[in-house]
């Protein structure tokens, strides 16, 4: 059985541990909510799939700082959330074609913030997103919507660094076919 | 090449990050306040078991301290939370830097006050 001595010392560092999640959540809410958004393709689910990311996340908080030797915990957090995406297109059996019924939405939110393109041609790139294998289209998430480099992606997906950067090369290439033919044939 | 054609820009415009929703950080502060309070309860009930006992009366000035220490550091996670989220309107309304400032510093006395408020034994 814990003295009071050990039990005080447990107290403070949990006290320390919530602290130091606060600042995890408050730096990557956006970033675990702008991956979910891309892969659910709306709001509530993404809304829900932030909400079990940082739950979880919590759960495991402990060990996954102890174990990350200082490095940044943004990979693990998406792991969280690319694992949890996975499970939900499991469970419901559906492919993320929602995110192309928003893609509306998504290009009007843009233009408004002053990007340069225009609606259309956000509304194609990400429609030809969508089309990518789950893999590619993933890394392109994390490598543009969160800005995440080679080795984030990387122990994010689970893979070497070499092979994620044969795979984001793949996947810009083979999005910019979608796209010219997309242009091509419009 | 016949046309430009920088997909990389492109992508980077239509994947730009989307701010979440305002009800989703409400909606995990209390999830989060939630866990911290049962955290809280936990200690609560070991301290209440553990007083039953002669032998721990004498070494009962430490437990407050330990949650004291608890209770602050959960507290200080939720007023920084509560206070981030009012960041939006706060510059909106602000006239200048100092302005700014003034008014953050109001919101984290504010919201300080509410949680310990908050926290505060029902009786």
């Amino acid at each position: 059985m814990a003295t009071d001595a050990e039990r005080a010392e447990q107290a403070a560092a949990k006290a320390r541990l919530d602290d130091h999640f606060s600042a995890l959540y408050r730096a990557h809410l956006r970033d675990v909510y702008s991956y979910s958004y891309y892969r659910v393709g709306n709001h509530h689910d993404a809304e829900d799939l932030t909400e079990q990311t940082f739950l979880q996340a919590y759960r495991h908080f402990e060990r996954a700082e102890q174990e990350s030797e200082g490095r940044p915990l943004r990979p693990w957090l998406i792991r969280i959330a690319h694992n949890l995406a996975a499970n939900y297109y499991r469970d419901r059996a559906r492919r993320p074609q929602t995110a192309i019924d928003d893609a509306d939405m998504l290009a009007s939110a843009h233009t408004t913030e002053g990007l340069v393109q225009d609606r259309d041609d956000l509304k194609r790139i990400l429609e030809c997103v969508q089309r990518l294998p789950d893999d590619r289209r993933e890394a392109l998430i994390m490598r543009f919507a969160l800005g995440m480099d080679n080795r984030e992606i990387a122990r994010a997906l689970g893979r070497t660094d070499g092979a994620t950067k044969v795979l984001l090369h793949r996947a810009i290439r083979q999005l910019e076919e979608l796209v010219k033919t997309a242009e091509g044939g419009g | 090449m016949s046309q430009p054609f920088d997909i990389e820009t492109r992508l980077r415009a239509a994947l730009a990050p989307i701010e979440p929703p305002d009800e989703l950080a409400v909606r995990m502060e209390a999830k989060l306040g939630t866990l911290v309070e049962l955290a809280a309860d936990e200690l609560e009930t070991w301290e209440l078991s553990a007083m039953r006992d002669p032998r721990n009366w004498a070494r009962a000035a430490v437990r407050p301290a330990a949650a004291v220490i608890v209770g602050a550091g959960a507290g200080v996670g939720l007023v920084v939370l509560r206070t981030r989220r009012r960041r939006h309107r706060r510059r909106a309304q602000a006239h200048g830097v100092f302005d700014l400032a003034e008014r953050t510093v109001r919101d984290v006395a504010r919201e300080a006050l509410r949680v310990f408020e908050e926290a505060a034994p029902k009786r």
